[in-house]
């Protein structure tokens, strides 16, 4: 019965958009293919339809585009992603086409990409300790199955290296369980872009990867959908082939952008910075699509990375995401200039699900108060280090002189690892002891005296 | 019934559809959309065009397709089955829903808030003959080991109540007719519904007199909300608005709590479904989630449902009010939903005010807040409820000059200022002690049934806020000039208030001990901290060096106080002889 209409009633075109008149039945949402005059095909989809009148947003730009010889066919579905377990190793480009020389996906299913959100009550509470191997984030703000933690970075910061590291390095196996990795890359460089997949190469872990890549000069618009395409085919590993997935967005700044430019395309009021107002809602149909579910094996663990500009954290795009996730790392330039790498700004990052994920069983009981310590400890630190650069070193009392000392120590041993050291959580937590034992007990006040009694290094070599 | 109107779909942009063929439809009706029946609300009409905002995702929806005007406002059903209940933002049951069509959500379902085949042993409280009129309470329905669920008469009832009778019935069966004055006949059932955006009536209303308590040390001592009372809680992202909000749910003395996340993270509601159903109330013993009722519109959801949920939240809460109960409704976050009702009205091309918010942003945000109150129930017998909320504000950026928090500052008497600074430092809860403030502080002294105790409660928050106050200032010099260049006794007023905001504002939400303080256990360990501090000054004064205070053993005891259990709350009060035996010691 679904007849494939085709209209050759294109009226108007601006910008990435396109008006195309006396359409029959048209559908919001629905996709469009366009033939071009010279017999090129570009792909759109409906944003608005008002009586017969069809508004619809051109993926690959309008440039090229005319209103007499363009033909416009109505394909009556919503964009969807081919999805079979062939899809793992596979690249794709933006609009999920196949990128690689390998042959088109035979699908057993074909998905929706806008997928539909989970109902909070099916959701299952993530609570499932990754090890990622870097300090900065096993011991002080722990990624469990199923987050959204994303990296706030900045240009010139090497987020880049941060992902390709916790790709690596978080893959480690449970018993029998299966890992995935689906990589979107939205508007990044070549180069970048290849780091990344050459990283996973050398590891191996391209066979157990999918990427859907649109490239800095790719267009635009078909940014979009991108990342739905990586999440629709997330959500298939995950919910039916039982994998735990990370999904890595790299750069939902630029995501933003594209948004905002069918925004202002169309006319519609501007909130903060030019962004639409409904950019809160638009993220968080991304975002949310991490998670457990009640009753199936696989996950999805989401680290989506922006740059912001100016190292500005109160940008729509940054601000707009921590409202939705779930914690947030964030790169410091400071940090990076003293070469401390991965330069993990401590103070500011945060996961909000540490809590859950981590103690008894889990890691260690001591987890929680020691990074608790830690943070107060280096807080205290910075602090003295903020005075000493206004009043010089000697007039520092000799406890803030000894909290400094702290601070430094912890900037280099703990914060600074090096992208390729994998560090165990117990190793982690160990190193966190012997930097707290330059203080006495008496000052380690948020953990429980049982717990320096037990792991104190001083005390431990005793027993 | 007469004949359904129809209409058909004109024109879809996003979750605005607009339909003609809608002549005498109302504002506010709701209507199916489309073949796959999605619900929407009228929210605007033009001759015979309507435009509905509709609460699923419209996509696959074009012009053409009918639209079927219910002819009735968005309404929620009340009645036994709300308690433990989880809904989205037009009281759909998310339970039921997961089991009848899996764990995504799909478009189109209709499933009634209240569930239509469990029994409830309903008793009747009057006697059959009685007049009866709006309010008054003809029967109980126990819900749950906590709730005895009131059963009242809905509105534009009044006569005689006849063939009342105790048995178990299913919220919509007959349990008793009313007849009215010119013979015709009402039947009553254990259920009402009522139109979300309409506050249900009230006799009068009154100022509140009590605190509610809710264990958190800084929010009971220094910036208490009443019960009947308002409060926002601003702050910027990672602050820990929503561990305020679940923080207040699990405790706060209220007979019932509505926990509305509206616009949040999905993964925060399984917390407090997993959560609740564990943790005990201090009070009853039992478990919290026997007093909650959770509406759920998480961020992916629709957003013209997350702007119904704040609504449907409040009418919940208000029919437990009229029952004569303490009511607290925490919605997180208000912002979201001003964010959707921005959205909603770009979509209608309405001229938009400050930062794209529609120009009745601020009237619909104070009417919200007005729903709250202690008041006088309609209806017999004579009764009091209180209804609090507490609202979560997400200012872009932090920045509070943002409208929603502006708005909501003109209503609100309480308001908890959450800073990120306090956060990054791992104070929690990060509650600004300088810029917060409470118009309800007067009514702290009624927590003490013991005169004695609130007259010297009341002085101590005086006295401990004005050292808080001072350390602000007395920081300001030490980062010109150093702390050694300060006065022994200011030395002691920085010191002192460095252990009231570790040892007593610092509170761990996830500590089994920390995370509840009972209204006692506040008075003796702020008491305990200024007792310290007024040793100190005597004995500084005596000549006592102050670095031998510092030195103090007893300094950690006081740092570990607010771990020890309310049964042991002793300890607490010894710590204070503890105190006068080491400054006794202490040479001059």
């Amino acid at each position: 019965m679904l007849s494939i209409k085709e209209y050759q009633t294109v009226t108007s075109i601006s910008g990435p958009l396109m008006m195309v008149e006396m359409v029959d039945a048209a559908k919001y949402g629905h996709i469009v293919d366009i033939e071009l005059g010279d017999g090129s095909i570009r792909h759109g989809q409906i944003l608005q339809v008002e009586n017969d009148k069809v508004l619809v947003q051109v993926f690959e730009g309008t440039s090229g585009i005319d209103v007499e010889k363009s033909t416009v066919r109505f394909l009556a579905k919503p964009l969807e992603l081919a999805v079979s377990p062939e899809i793992l190793g596979r690249v794709f480009n933006g609009l999920g086409q196949p990128k690689d020389d390998g042959p088109a996906i035979i699908p057993t299913k074909r998905l929706d990409i806008n997928g539909q959100p989970i109902n909070p009550y099916a959701r299952n509470y993530p609570n499932e300790f990754i090890q990622t191997g870097i300090s900065t984030i096993d011991g002080l703000n722990p990624l469990v199955r199923g987050q959204k933690l994303p990296i706030f970075s900045g240009a010139g910061l090497p987020h880049d290296q941060i992902t390709a590291q916790l790709a690596r390095q978080a893959s480690v196996l449970g018993h029998g369980e299966q890992f995935a990795v689906v990589f979107a890359a939205m508007g990044i460089t070549f180069e970048a872009a290849q780091f990344f997949i050459n990283d996973l190469h050398e590891t191996g872990a391209i066979e157990r990867s999918v990427m859907f890549v649109n490239l800095a000069n790719d267009p635009a618009i078909e940014r979009i959908a991108t990342p739905r395409f990586a999440l629709t085919c997330a959500e298939y590993l995950a919910f039916e082939q039982d994998m735990h997935v990370l999904v890595i967005l790299n750069d939902m700044t630029n995501y933003c952008e594209a948004l905002r430019e069918i925004s202002a395309a169309r006319k519609e009021v501007p909130g903060r910075r030019g962004y639409p107002g409904y950019l809160y809602t638009d993220l968080a149909t991304i975002y949310e699509r991490s998670g457990r579910i009640k009753g199936k094996d696989g996950s999805i663990t989401m680290v989506p990375v922006l740059t912001m500009p100016e190292d500005d954290k109160t940008h729509p795009v940054p601000d707009l995401t921590g409202y939705i996730t779930e914690g947030q790392i964030i790169l410091s330039r400071s940090l990076h200039r003293k070469a401390v790498s991965p330069p993990v700004d401590v103070l500011p990052s945060l996961s909000r699900l540490k809590d859950k994920g981590i103690g008894e069983g889990k890691t260690r009981e001591d987890h929680a108060d020691l990074y608790n310590q830690l943070y107060a400890g280096y807080a205290r630190g910075k602090e003295a280090q903020e005075l000493a650069t206004i009043m010089g070193e000697a007039a520092l009392s000799a406890e803030d002189k000894k909290y400094m000392t702290f601070a430094n120590e912890f900037e280099t041993r703990y914060i600074s690892q090096g992208y390729y050291e994998n560090r165990s959580v117990e190793d982690t937590l160990n190193l966190g002891w012997e930097l707290l034992s330059m203080f006495d007990d008496s000052e380690l006040k948020r953990i429980d005296v049982d717990l320096i009694k037990k792991y104190m290094p001083r005390f431990r070599n005793k027993n | 019934m007469s004949e359904t109107r129809q209409g058909r779909v004109v024109k879809v942009a996003g979750p605005v559809v607009t339909a003609d063929g809608m002549t005498g439809a109302r504002m506010y009706d709701v209507v199916r959309v489309g073949k796959l029946n999605l619900i929407g609300e009228i929210v605007e009409l033009h001759g015979d065009l309507a435009s509905i905002q509709v609460y699923e995702e419209t996509v696959g929806i074009g012009p053409g397709e009918p639209v079927i005007d219910t002819e009735a406002p968005l309404s929620v059903e009340l009645g036994p089955g709300l308690i433990e209940s989880i809904y989205d933002g037009i009281q759909r049951p998310l339970d039921l829903l997961v089991e009848a069509e899996g764990e995504f959500m799909s478009r189109g379902s209709a499933m009634p808030g209240l569930n239509r085949k469990k029994r409830w042993l309903f008793k009747p409280t009057i006697e059959n003959g009685a007049e009866v009129s709006v309010g008054d309470i003809v029967g109980e329905v126990k819900e749950g080991p906590l709730l005895v669920h009131k059963i009242m008469v809905p509105v534009g009832v009044q006569g005689k109540v006849e063939n009342l009778n105790e048995g178990e019935y299913t919220v919509i069966e007959t349990i008793g007719v009313v007849k009215a004055a010119d013979g015709s006949e009402i039947k009553l059932k254990l259920m009402q519904t009522w139109p979300v955006r309409n506050s249900r009536a009230v006799i009068n209303r009154l100022a509140p007199n009590q605190l509610l308590i809710t264990g958190q040390r800084v929010i009971d001592t220094f910036f208490p909300i009443a019960k009947g009372g308002t409060a926002c809680v601003p702050g910027p992202f990672g602050t820990g608005k929503t561990v305020v909000q679940h923080q207040l749910a699990k405790w706060v003395d209220a007979d019932v709590v509505v926990y509305v996340g509206c616009g949040e993270r999905g993964n925060e509601m399984t917390d407090v479904l997993t959560e609740f159903p564990e943790l005990k109330d201090p009070r009853s013993g039992e478990p919290l989630m026997k007093r909650s009722v959770l509406i759920a519109n998480t961020s992916n959801m629709p957003v013209a449902a997350r702007e119904a949920s704040v609504y449907t939240g409040i009418t919940i809460a208000e029919y437990f009010r009229d029952m004569g109960y303490v009511v607290a409704l925490m919605a997180d976050s208000t912002s979201r939903w001003a964010e959707a009702m921005r959205e909603i009205s770009t979509r209608l091309e309405e001229m938009p005010a400050e930062e794209g918010y529609p120009a009745y942003l601020g009237a619909r945000i104070a009417a919200f807040y007005e729903r709250a109150g202690r008041v006088n129930c309609c209806g017999k017998p004579k009764r009091e409820g209180a209804l609090s909320i507490i609202g979560a504000v997400s200012p872009p950026g932090g920045d509070l000059s943002d409208s929603v928090v502006q708005a909501t500052l003109h209503v609100v008497k309480v308001f908890w200022s959450l800073m990120a600074k306090l956060a990054q430092q791992r104070h929690f809860p990060a509650i600004d002690w300088l810029t917060s403030y409470s118009f309800y502080k007067e009514y702290l002294a009624n927590c003490f049934e013991d005169k004695d105790q609130a007259d010297k409660m009341v002085a101590l928050t005086i006295e401990s806020m004005g050292l808080l106050e001072q350390e602000s200032q007395l920081l300001e010099i030490v980062r010109l000039v150093g702390a050694e260049a300060l006065s022994p006794t200011d030395r002691m007023a920085l010191e002192t208030s460095r252990s009231l905001r570790e040892d007593y504002l610092h509170q761990n939400a996830f500590h089994k001990v920390d995370t509840y303080t009972s209204m006692e256990k506040q008075y003796e360990l702020l008491g305990m901290i200024m007792y310290l501090h007024k040793q100190s000054l005597a004995a500084i004064a005596k000549g006592v060096s102050i670095e031998d205070i510092f030195k103090l053993p007893v300094r950690e005891e006081i740092a570990r106080a607010k771990y020890i259990p309310q049964e042991e709350i002793a300890k607490v009060v010894k710590i204070r002889e503890t105190i006068d035996e080491q400054i006794g010691k202490c040479k001059s």
